[in-house]
């Protein structure tokens, strides 16, 4: 547990809760004005939150603490790869959990517990969408730890602080075939993972299509509040996640208030980037039909199997 | 005499007391003395295993107990692993019995039984000669076998599984037997030290027919592919504390088998050279893993649920057995220790969770009647305690952190990961698909329970055995509380167990150094890799309370509110509009549809009047085991086509039969002169 960690652990932790409604509000806007719309602004989804966490507390009849203590540990677990992952600084504040399969393993436990919560209520969207949620996490997760694979065999460890330090001595790694081919892969999981189109769509109401929103239907107030600002933390740290692996460059590796400065900065830069591309992107995106999306996955899966194959192989 | 053997006199001598009592005493106090003494039974197997793997050994030999070979126990570390296991396991089963037995499986016969069956489990991983492990192997099946039928009268599913289990684990015998007579016979001798010698000796051909034999037979109590047909009846079928023994200690006995004979017996020629063995059971173990998880999936049923996880996880110990086999044999011992290490955590691991499920649906089964998922539901309400407990088993049978089977996977795919620089070229394409594998069976798993948990145990009742249910008695809350803390310990200082376990695979995969150490931490020392599941949890809880603290601090301080549920403004939501098991694995099955191939049936009955107007509307599915239909059926429908042909041989007339014993003896006579 170095200083270095500890300081990146902090500030990572307030840029990404700060950050990521304005990162959903950015990528909105984008839509809006890419379909001619005005947009409500890039402030609006904080505005959204301070309503929400203003209102009073409301139960559905006959549910159980689960359904409660949800939320927390949706904004708990992606909290804590919010520390842990060296997005602003190389080192780790806790280095024996920032490990690859670590993060992904706490990611997917709050999503696991979201779709209890969504069965919990007993009603047919929730189960719906814990049904659906379930069936896309186990698809992707194949394609996840394999790309995993290809990216840690050449470092020789799966620990995301030693992967970001490897690559900064390296630069140009980032451009070997089984880099860019797990690139690819981790690309189209963050897609899936996140809830984005063609996967799932976050603006949608309709029964036919909803993954997400169908899950966390009956939730309001500040319980919404703590959901939606997990979900968008999920999708920085996801995308955080894509830059610190494949564009590390920026990241701090010693401890002055220039370097951290800069790591602050080109984390935001890089997760905005990203989110824009990822916005301009689904302007011109249909989503799929829900039984195309094993499709799309079982390709990403295959790619990352050719990654693991190029880095020993072509190595 | 040091503690392990006195450890074992003291279980065998409870095991056979208990045996003698339940015969004895009077019906009332029957459950307690049975439950207690297998329980203490299994406390002293469990010393004794913990005292072997810190070290302690013994040797027994008893000429004169058997015929022939006569009875030689060894007490070695990879042994005592295991007795460990059958140990704890035994003790959490026999203080559950306690409570579940009363009603209804307290037979005479069947309360001598149980401490019979956990001896027999203590005695096969200590034998040290064919001879010995043999009859400890026939007495465990034997013994199952008998507790499995425990409800033949009340349901008649129960005979069928029997008669599945009876064949399937004597031709298991069967194949061990062969293998290990062949093996016997080139080494001159039945005692484990001989075939040591020989094995060093034998032809690889010889030496490959042993092992796939004794992997056949081995593979098959472990619930592997294509074997595995018996356990998704058997373990359903067994009252629960049963199921328990036999999915969470009788299994791991069959991965002890391979484990003995590949490393061990084979020690000298296997790790040197055979690769393709290694390969072989490496894919078995991944294809098991797949397939076994998947079918949980799809299943409705609770305990068989249970069951086809129990393949799924005895597939994962095999793809680490697999790895340590293929390490060892292109040199890399260390790695070779690690992976081992792996795979005995996850059989000790697997041994905790599976206790505490198989208990929970024991206790969920005692409460409505039925372990149909689509037919339960809301059971938080009337069962908190069994609910907590099989949440936090089903959360350490997903993989998840702050789950048990995390860390074990985890040190699985860290294994697999780094094996991959040193590979052949075949071993490359093997590893990464070893690692998807596993990857899509904690994918799988994950799905697999959360449907498990959140259909059985959340959301409303389906039906009013589930609605009426109430929590079961202390002595089954207290079987399921101590799998509860085994499972956390487990999941949060696994290294309490590793620094054991981790020297044990050091020993027998040769490498000699300890796989993991640290406290707090795990630290692998062949490679790079450190985890810490305990800072992991620590972490989470402190980020959950910071949580809490700044809504607390933000929110509008006003109290909770209870409201109606969204129905679509279409009047209040009924059970029968919630999701079931069937409906949200529905999505899985779609997906894959060419591996499970479920039947759909769907009858549309017409109204009289017009083709237009639909009176009723049947809808039946079902997902059948393809592997069992493809491979069982055939073989099945042959031998009942040459069992009739056979029939016509004997129509009952007993000069036919005085005919037949005269023309016999003349073939035989006339082979004699030919080949004399």
């Amino acid at each position: 547990m170095s200083l270095l960690g500890v300081a990146g652990g902090v500030l990572q932790a307030v840029v990404v809760v700060i950050g990521s409604p304005l990162l959903v509000g950015i990528m909105r806007q984008v839509r809006a004005r890419l379909e001619g719309r005005a947009g409500a602004g890039i402030g609006q989804p904080w505005r959204d939150l301070r309503k929400l966490v203003r209102k009073e507390p409301v139960s559905p009849r006959g549910t159980s603490e689960l359904f409660r203590i949800t939320p927390l540990l949706l904004v708990a677990t992606t909290g804590v790869v919010a520390v842990v992952t060296p997005f602003v600084t190389a080192a780790s504040a806790i280095g024996p959990v920032a490990d690859l399969f670590a993060v992904v393993a706490l990611l997917a436990m709050g999503t696991a517990t979201l779709a209890l919560a969504g069965l919990d209520t007993g009603t047919a969207f929730g189960g719906m969408g814990a049904s659906r949620e379930m069936t896309i996490l186990a698809l992707v997760e194949p394609t996840l730890l394999v790309s995993i694979f290809a990216l840690s065999v050449r470092v020789g460890s799966t620990n995301l602080a030693a992967i970001v330090t490897s690559t900064l001595r390296d630069p140009a790694r980032v451009l070997s075939p089984a880099s860019l081919l797990a690139a690819v892969a981790l690309i189209v999981v963050t897609v899936a993972e996140t809830g984005r189109l063609p996967v799932d769509n976050p603006a949608t109401h309709l029964e036919l299509t909803m993954v997400h929103e169908a899950m966390i239907l009956e939730y309001a107030g500040p319980d919404l509040a703590l959901i939606e600002l997990a979900a968008s933390m999920r999708l920085s740290v996801f995308l955080g996640l894509l830059a610190s692996l494949f564009l590390p460059w920026g990241i701090a590796t010693s401890l002055g208030p220039v370097a951290l400065a800069v790591g602050v900065v080109v984390f935001a830069v890089k997760v905005g980037l990203l989110g824009t591309v990822l916005a301009v992107g689904e302007v011109f995106t249909a989503k799929v039909r829900l039984f195309r999306v094993p499709e799309l996955l079982a390709g990403s899966f295959v790619l990352g199997l050719l990654a693991v194959g190029a880095s020993f192989f072509l190595a | 005499m040091n503690l392990a053997q006195s450890g074992f006199g003291v279980a065998l001598t409870i095991g056979a007391l208990t045996a003698v009592l339940a015969v004895a005493v009077p019906v009332r106090l029957r459950a307690a003395v049975t439950g207690a003494g297998t329980a203490l039974t299994g406390a002293a197997g469990a010393a004794t295993g913990v005292a072997a793997v810190l070290g302690q050994s013994f040797t027994l030999a008893l000429p004169g107990l058997l015929p022939l070979s006569g009875v030689s126990l060894v007490l070695d570390p990879l042994g005592g692993v295991f007795l460990a296991v059958t140990g704890g396991v035994a003790v959490a089963a026999g203080i559950y019995g306690i409570g579940y037995a009363r009603h209804g499986g307290d037979a005479r016969l069947v309360s001598a039984v149980l401490p019979l069956f956990v001896m027999a489990m203590l005695v096969v991983p200590v034998a040290a000669s064919v001879g010995t492990l043999l009859v400890g192997w026939e007495l465990m099946a034997l013994t199952s076998l008998l507790l499995v039928l425990t409800e033949h009268r009340r349901r008649e599913e129960v005979a069928e599984a029997g008669r599945w289990y009876a064949v399937m684990t004597h031709l298991g015998l069967v194949a061990v037997l062969i293998g290990l007579m062949i093996f016997a016979g080139h080494a001159g001798g039945d005692s484990f030290a001989a075939l040591r010698a020989a094995a060093r000796h034998m032809s690889p051909t010889v030496a490959g027919v042993v092992f796939v034999l004794v992997l056949a037979g081995f593979g098959s109590k472990a619930g592997i592919l294509p074997l595995h047909a018996w356990l998704p009846r058997a373990h359903p079928e067994a009252p629960s504390h049963v199921s328990a023994l036999m999915s969470a200690a009788m299994v791991n006995l069959g991965v002890y088998g391979i484990v003995r004979v590949g490393f061990d017996l084979f020690g000298g020629v296997a790790a040197g050279g055979t690769r393709w063995w290694w390969l072989l059971v490496l894919l078995l173990g991944a294809a098991s893993a797949v397939y076994g998880i998947l079918q949980a999936a799809m299943s409705t049923d609770l305990k068989r649920l249970l069951g086809y996880s129990t393949t799924e996880n005895m597939g994962l110990v095999l793809v680490g057995v697999g790895a340590a086999g293929l390490f060892a044999s292109s040199g890399n011992r260390a790695l070779a220790g690690l992976a081992l290490a792996a795979a005995l955590l996850h059989v000790i691991n697997h041994a905790g969770f599976k206790t505490l499920l198989f208990l929970a649906a024991g206790s969920v089964l005692h409460a409505t009647g039925t372990r149909d998922l689509d037919a339960l539901g809301g059971l938080r309400a009337g069962m908190p305690a069994t609910t907590a407990a099989f949440g936090w088993g089903g959360l350490a049978a997903s993989a998840l952190p702050p789950g048990t089977a995390f860390v074990s996977e985890w040190l699985l795919v860290q294994a697999l990961i780094h094996g991959l620089p040193t590979a052949g070229a075949a071993t490359a394409i093997v590893l990464p698909v070893a690692v998807a594998a596993v990857a899509l069976t904690a994918g799988l798993a994950v799905a697999t329970f959360v449907k498990a948990f959140g259909v059985g145990f959340l959301a409303r009742p389906r039906s009013d055995a589930a609605a009426r249910a109430s929590e079961s008695s202390p002595a089954m809350l207290a079987g399921m509380g101590l799998a509860g803390v085994a499972c956390a310990v487990l999941a949060l200082v696994p290294t309490v167990v590793l620094s054991g376990v981790g020297r044990v695979a050091g020993v027998v995969a040769g490498s000699g150094g300890r796989a993991v150490t640290g406290v707090v931490t795990l630290q692998l020392t062949a490679i790079a890799g450190t985890l810490s599941p305990l800072l992991l949890t620590l972490a989470l809880l402190a980020a959950m309370v910071v949580v809490l603290g700044v809504v607390r601090a933000v929110a509008a301080r006003r109290a909770r509110r209870v409201a109606r549920l969204w129905d679509c403004g279409a009047g209040p939501l009924s059970a029968r509009m919630e999701y079931t098991a069937t409906s949200f694995a529905e999505p899985l099955q779609r997906v894959f549809d060419d591996v499970v191939a479920p039947e759909t049936d769907v009858d549309v009955t017409h109204h009289e009047e017009s083709r237009y107007l639909v009176a009723a509307v049947e809808y039946r599915r079902r997902v059948p085991d393809r592997i069992e239909r493809r491979l069982y059926q055939p073989v099945l429908a042959a031998i009942g086509f040459w069992g009739q042909v056979g029939r016509r041989l004997a129509p009952g007339s007993v000069h036919r039969y005085l005919g037949y014993g005269f023309y016999a003896v003349i073939v035989l006579l006339i082979v004699l002169t030919v080949t004399r």
